[in-house]
């Protein structure tokens, strides 16, 4: 026990000496959280927008009104005829335009239907997306509060509520995915270069023909990671609840529970990469480049899953960070415990067991 | 200080990676408290010999004892007799002498107040104290290998392996390292060390030199010079390398 702790003293001399290892072990987490936080955001504020009310009655009013109200919109043209939509997308400043039909009120209250026309500029598909559904969210809304004043027979109304994240707040989205990444990258990335620096300096041969086992060297020089992703786990959960006052809604002990199993897995991951080179710079560079585009692209951290075509979909299965990203989202936005996240959990652990495996196997064939 | 005693044993050695054999059936025997060199080119095929010997790669066949344990199945035993320092400088060099010491001793078990004393005693010896709590990296090269073959001996193993220990270092320094290994050797220590210096070679009790794989010759340095009449190490080592192209 002794001799481990000795091995575990030395790792910590070079990770506190070294400051390339400090800044992307504090600073990266860090800087990327507020980066994501505030820069790559889904949200959109006060996007320009133009209303055609060919009705002009008391209900388009008070639409209008709502909808300018909301800080999503900000009205940037009143239209009357339809030949002007052309010409205000075409000079690109508004995104949408909203069409009332021609005695909108009068409809709504005799038949119970009316038609609003949603226009989106769809050259920026996302952008249009956010912004229909976001109208639509307040149309609907008022439609609601209508029903429950009159006293007309219910009627089914396609209504969207936008679950967990009521104000569908991007920054809601990026901090599970932000997590996964960091600790993904960090953990992976940290190992994979310690382990093999030992291998360029010469000093692993040392370690290896020490009485020292293996699985001691490997566990010595991965556990100073856990602890510090742990800390990298926490101060990213801290800032996101403080700065950018995302909730945890679950259970916190849980929460941190399955980010020290994300940790090992990241870290086993980035045991099975230093077993595959020698070389400090290939391992960060397949650290990184292997990495870190499938944790952003594949894990369905920024993009939906359920979009991409039926091959990549598939190859999302096996990017791990997908399925802490899914956890994380359960834990912290949905407060749901355990029993929904199992499954989830327990391909984590076979992630991991799949790396360490891997990694003591081909450990074995290089000693041969 | 050599005995009679076999503390290495090596019997119809062969390493092959693939279709190239690195060692092709090596047979020699080590004595301990002796200093064996192991001679040959770059290539000749030392390290893979060195790096069984120290149980870094298994060979393909043959026998190997090392104080009398088996390397295939005594693995763990053998670990704790021997000492071993590669050709490359192998101390942590953000880490200080105190705490390079401390780590490798603590790696063999050693206790602290083991630890302390012998610490003590190497930097009163080599007269240390200016730079005992010196980043490694900060020290002139020469001090480096110098404390590297301290520090592979901290732990007093029966056996040391020097893979290379003197390449790319400047004459003064090659003397009193070899002045360091006649010092662990009076001990009782045995020296395995393998060089390319064939100066070098007059230093050890006994040398094997070897080409391709193979060992052409083992014996004393004055009887091999006398063998080969010729006036130094040198020379039999380029004699040796001429038979072999003549073959």
């Amino acid at each position: 026990m002794n001799k481990f702790r000795g091995f575990v003293i030395k790792e910590f001399f070079h990770i506190f000496r070294d400051v390339r290892t400090m800044i992307i072990l504090f600073g990266m987490p860090v800087m990327q959280m507020l980066l994501f936080g505030y820069v790559i955001t889904n949200e959109i504020k006060e996007a320009k927008i133009a209303i055609l009310d060919h009705s002009r009655d008391h209900v388009t009013t008070e639409l209008s009104r709502r909808i300018v109200a909301s800080s999503y919109f900000q009205l940037a043209q009143v239209l009357d005829h339809d030949k002007e939509i052309l010409d205000v997308f075409r000079k690109g400043d508004v995104k949408e335009v909203i069409v009332f039909e021609a005695d909108f009120a009068e409809k709504l209250e005799k038949t119970g239907q009316a038609k609003v026309q949603i226009l989106g500029d769809a050259s920026e598909p996302n952008t249009a997306k956010i912004l229909v559904n976001y109208t639509t969210g307040i149309l609907m809304s008022y439609i609601q509060e209508l029903n429950t004043q009159t006293e007309l027979p219910l009627r089914i109304d396609p209504v969207t509520t936008m679950l967990y994240n009521p104000q569908m707040a991007g920054v809601y989205m990026f901090v599970p995915g932000t997590i996964a990444m960091l600790l993904m990258l960090i953990c992976a990335l940290m190992t994979s270069i310690s382990i093999t620096r030992e291998k360029e300096l010469g000093t692993m041969e040392l370690l290896l023909v020490s009485p020292l086992k293996a699985f001691q060297i490997i566990v010595g020089k991965v556990l100073p990671y856990v602890f510090l992703g742990f800390i990298n786990a926490v101060t990213i959960l801290l800032l996101g609840n403080f700065v950018f006052g995302v909730p945890i809604q679950g259970s916190v002990i849980l929460l941190l529970l399955e980010s020290i199993l994300f940790i090992i897995m990241s870290l086993s991951l980035g045991i099975l990469i230093s077993t595959l080179t020698n070389s400090q710079q290939i391992a960060m560079m397949v650290s990184m480049v292997a990495l870190m585009l499938p944790t952003i692209l594949l894990s369905g951290f920024i993009y939906p899953v359920e979009n991409m075509p039926k091959i990549l979909q598939y190859l999302c299965y096996i990017v791990p960070p997908k399925y802490f990203i899914i956890i994380v989202k359960n834990i912290m936005l949905k407060g749901t415990g355990m029993e929904y996240v199992w499954k989830e959990t327990l391909i984590i652990i076979g992630f991991t067991m799949v790396f360490l495996l891997l990694s003591i196997r081909k450990f074995k064939i290089r000693l041969a | 200080m050599a005995t009679q005693e076999k503390v290495i044993k090596v019997i119809n050695l062969v390493k092959k990676f693939g279709s190239f054999v690195a060692n092709d059936h090596l047979t020699f025997d080590v004595f301990r408290g002796e200093i064996f060199g192991f001679l040959g080119a770059n290539g000749a095929g030392k390290t893979t010999a060195i790096r069984i010997l120290c149980g870094l790669s298994y060979p393909t066949s043959g026998e190997v004892t090392i104080d009398g344990l088996d390397i295939y199945r005594q693995r763990e035993q053998i670990k704790k007799r021997i000492g071993y320092m590669s050709q490359r400088f192998s101390l942590y060099d953000d880490l200080t002498l105190g705490e390079n010491i401390r780590f490798y001793a603590g790696v063999y078990g050693l206790s602290r107040e083991d630890i302390r004393q012998r610490t003590a005693a190497l930097v009163d010896k080599l007269e240390l104290h200016a730079i005992e709590k010196k980043l490694i990296r900060e020290l002139p090269p020469g001090w480096k290998q110098k404390l590297a073959f301290s520090v592979a001996t901290i732990h007093q193993p029966g056996i040391v392996f020097l893979d290379e220990p003197t390449s790319g270092v400047d004459p003064i320094t090659r003397r009193q390292f070899w002045e360091m290994i006649y010092d662990k050797a009076g001990e009782g220590m045995t020296v395995f060390v393998t060089t390319h210096y064939m100066d070098e070679a007059e230093y050890c009790g006994r040398v094997s030199i070897m080409s391709e794989g193979k060992i052409h010759a083992l014996d004393t340095p004055a009887q091999l010079i006398s063998k080969y009449n010729v006036r130094n190490m040198d020379e039999v080592f380029l004699r040796i390398a001429r038979n072999i192209e003549a073959v």
